[in-house]
């Protein structure tokens, strides 16, 4: 009988794949004396190697057996922990994850690194001495040795007294021989004390076997592997021939009635004979399960199948609001069904008891989605070790706030940006022990990711204590790089900002770490594509602080219903700085078409909203609109509608998936009412209101001259 | 029916050992490590418990010595799954109450043969 495993496969890769992370967290953090950790790193290697071996990934059992060895030494005392071997085990980790991505792919992956890895371990397990390799752990097989003739097997089985307080029976050990083939079994009760003196727990009885089978002794003493310590087992072959075998004289009890433990205490007599026997009755069962067996189905096995692992707890909210639901629904659907106005009290509170449900069932199922952010910075600990180590720096790596949750998705697109950003930390920010020493600073340089909420974002902070950003170095490269002008006069925040433009990187040399052309820009661009900002504040000396800013949720979206003409759009409120009435005086009209309004110090570019999707405004001119003044990327701009509605919180429809991308428009959601509204992309309409500018202008440098003009 | 009791860390081999035992028939328990499997057999009685041996919180090996305190577990089989097919590690085993071992990689078809020796 086959039973189909594959099944298995994915969970068996998703759990190797947690064993890795936590192998190399632990390693680490391993110090020296830490049986706890080293046990579990232990415990990690052991369950991928035991999980390989029962789905057939020899690679990864080979592989993974040194591994486990090493460990195993290091368990036992027997090996000191030394950073080399530490490292080792690093790069096995990394083998193995390969491997393991091979499987998850269907792919093979190279070897060359794996084999090299494989040698290295081989090498340090050959140099302590009490080296044991053994292999054969690989499914003692049944032996297939096939012999043609069965023999008359002669096994006497003598257990020792105790044999049933391990759990072990006898007659079901008989029954499994009888699996072999036909026996007999004849009991040998002299050993038997008189009653008074039977203590029930033991067991006074010994046997004498035929066995008639083509099995070979190696099989006959497989079955009596677990007890061949407690017995004196003999087994010969008297008889070559294929001997009838002959039933004995003495009674035989069928094996349902013979509960060795009733028996034994009952057996008063001495030479009461047990016995029992026949292997059809027990074949039989082993058939019937057979056909229980499912059919075996090409099995896709990706691992990345977008499940997400939740905690029961929020399941159970979860039925809980569910619950609720449909209690509010139904006494909402009563109320429906002979409605007059003198119930219109209850319908407002059993709707706003349904407000409330839907409110806290969106939470809830949001909370789903939501990971601690720990998925993403478990990362960090390995990457800061191996920079360190590359690049001769100290540095500790603090994590914090790593419960904080964050949704799924933007988790998964958070990752890069912040490698990116923990890399510039140790390659940029932290400086060389001597330097550190020189300033009067511990030798060992902190990098601290810090995650926590704010508001309805979250704010994830790389801080390092290193030098700090050079306000000139970067002043001066920008000017050399055209992106300003050298007599512009920035404060701090600007002169850091700029370090966010494209091909700007002050490293004196370009580094293998960092400043491989994807520079900071493409971080700010990531996070912004998240909808997030990202800032950096610096002392010199003191070490630099990036924050970056995240919507908690891709998902949902607070939001300004706004109209212009017969359209509704919808404006992210985290976006909007004021709203107001325009005051003519402070509208001012610079070359071209484009209109700047006055508002306190800043000159705020205003962008129609009806002249850039060319509908139908009611208001033509800005002094009887609305303006909606809204940030972004440190750019304000007023954009021109015709009413403020509703303050709301919108699901974001794709219109990528179910239309196409359109410029300016970020999504799309479906409002109370039925009509579909468009959620403005404030980003993408100031690009866009800027290049039409600049049809006219040059570009928004000269507007941005030009206004500085009107301003003195 | 016969209820067996699995106690393994990892998931996986729990469920790839529970869903074997079901499929043949039997009814399965599974706990995540010694202390879970302790706590379970306080409360239930099994015909038979098949345990890891390397686990976090209670090892199979303690675990097997608590349950063999347990008057229900006195007599009842107790099989460790384990990799290790050292003589070193039977013996601790044997010396804790065992019943027998199942090394590591686990084959289901061997599996339900050898718990024959011990269930019914």
């Amino acid at each position: 009988m086959s039973v189909d495993l594959s099944q298995f496969i994915p969970s068996f890769l998703e759990e190797s794949f947690e064993g890795l992370e936590l192998m190399e967290s632990s390693l680490l953090n391993l110090e020296q004396g830490d049986d706890e950790t080293i046990n579990s790193i232990f415990r990690a290697a052991h369950s991928i190697k035991g999980g390989a071996g029962t789905f057939g990934f020899e690679h990864v059992t080979e592989f993974t057996h040194l591994v486990e060895t090493l460990l195993d030494e290091m368990r036992d005392g027997r090996r000191e922990i030394t950073q080399n071997d530490v490292e080792l085990l690093l790069k096995s980790v990394d083998c193995m994850r390969l491997l393991i991505e091979a499987i998850r792919d269907e792919q093979e992956c190279d070897r060359t690194e794996i084999d090299e890895t494989a040698k290295l371990l081989t090498i340090a397990l050959n140099q302590t001495a009490s080296v044991d390799v053994d292999n054969n752990e690989t499914g003692s097989g049944t032996t297939n040795q096939q012999v043609t003739q069965n023999t008359l097997w002669d096994i006497t089985f003598i257990p020792e007294h105790h044999l049933v307080q391990t759990g072990n029976d006898p007659l079901l050990l008989f029954n499994a021989l009888a699996d072999l083939g036909p026996i007999t079994v004849e009991a040998n009760c002299k050993d038997l004390p008189p009653i008074t003196d039977i203590d029930p727990t033991e067991l006074y009885i010994s046997w004498h076997l035929t066995l008639d089978s083509a099995a070979s002794e190696e099989d006959i003493r497989e079955v009596f592997e677990w007890v061949e310590d407690e017995c004196q087992l003999i087994i010969s072959q008297p008889v070559k021939d294929q001997q009838d075998s002959q039933q004995p004289e003495e009674i035989v009890i069928d094996k349902q009635g013979g509960d060795f433990t009733s028996v034994s205490s009952a057996s008063d007599s001495s030479e009461q004979v047990l016995a029992s026997a026949v292997a059809d009755n027990a074949s039989s069962t082993l058939e019937s399960t057979t056909t229980t067996k499912s059919q075996k189905q090409p099995s896709k096995t990706k691992a990345d199948v977008g499940s997400i692992r939740v905690g029961v707890d929020k399941v159970d909210s979860l039925i809980n609001l569910v619950g609720e639901l449909v209690i509010t629904q139904s006494m909402l659907s009563e109320l429906g069904n002979d409605f007059d106005l003198s119930k219109i009290e209850r319908l407002t509170s059993g709707l706003e008891q349904l407000l409330q449900n839907t409110k806290e069932l969106q939470e809830s199922v949001m909370r789903i989605r939501m990971l601690p952010i720990s998925f993403a910075f478990n990362r960090f600990p390995r990457l800061v070790h191996d920079l360190s180590n590359k690049m001769n720096k100290e540095i500790e790596l603090v994590l914090k706030g790593e419960q904080t949750e964050l949704d799924k998705t933007v988790m998964e697109q958070i990752g890069d940006p912040l490698t990116h950003l923990v890399r510039n930390a140790v390659d940029h920010g932290i400086e060389t022990a001597e330097q550190r020493l020189a300033s009067g600073k511990p030798a060992k340089g902190v990098i601290t990711l810090d995650a926590y909420h704010q508001g309805g974002s979250i704010v994830i902070e790389i801080s390092d204590d290193g030098s700090g950003i050079n306000r000139q170095a970067v002043f001066d490269k920008a000017v050399e790089k055209g992106v300003v002008d050298k007599n512009t006069v920035l404060n701090d925040n600007q002169v850091f900002d700029l370090i966010f433009e494209p091909g700007f990187s002050t490293a004196k040399e370009i580094s293998d770490i960092s400043g491989r052309g994807v520079g900071m820009d493409v971080v700010k661009k990531n996070i912004q594509s998240l909808g997030g900002r990202i800032q950096v504040e610096s002392e010199p000396g003191k070490g630099s602080t990036f924050k970056v800013n995240l919507p908690l949720t891709l998902a949902i979206l607070d939001g300004q219903l706004v109209r212009v003409g017969s359209e509704t759009y919808i404006i992210p409120l985290i976006t909007i700085v004021e709203s107001l009435q325009a005051k003519p005086e402070h509208i001012n009209r610079v070359s071209g078409d484009m209109l700047l309004y006055r508002l306190r110090e800043d000159n705020v570019p205003i962008i129609p909203v009806c002249k850039l999707f060319n509908i139908d405004a009611e208001h033509q001119r800005v002094e009887d609109a609305l303006l909606v003044v809204v940030e972004s990327d440190g750019q304000k701009v007023g954009l021109m509608v015709d009413d403020l509605l509703a303050q709301q919180q919108v699901v974001i429809k794709s219109l990528q998936d179910n239309y196409q991308q359109v410029e300016g428009i970020s999504g799309a959601t479906i409002l109370g009412d039925g009509s579909v509204a468009m959620i403005l992309d404030i980003p993408g309409m100031i690009t866009m209101a800027m290049n039409n500018a600049s049809q006219s202008q040059q570009k928004y440098g000269d507007i941005a001259k030009n206004l500085e003009g009107v301003m003195s | 029916m016969t209820k067996i009791l699995v106690v393994d860390d990892s998931n996986s081999i729990r469920d790839m050992v529970s869903f074997t035992l079901k499929s043949a028939g039997y009814e399965t328990v599974e706990a995540k490590d010694g202390a879970e499997g302790l706590s379970t057999a306080r409360s239930n009685s099994f015909d038979l418990v098949i345990s890891d041996v390397n686990m976090p919180n209670m090892d199979g090996i303690t675990l097997c010595g608590e349950l063999r305190k347990l008057d229900d577990f006195k007599f009842t089989p107790i099989l460790m799954l384990t990799t290790e097919s050292s003589g070193d590690m039977k013996l601790k085993g044997k010396a804790a109450g065992a019943t027998g071992w199942l090394v590591k990689p686990f084959n289901p078809e061997k599996l339900l043969a050898t718990i024959k020796r011990v269930i019914r």
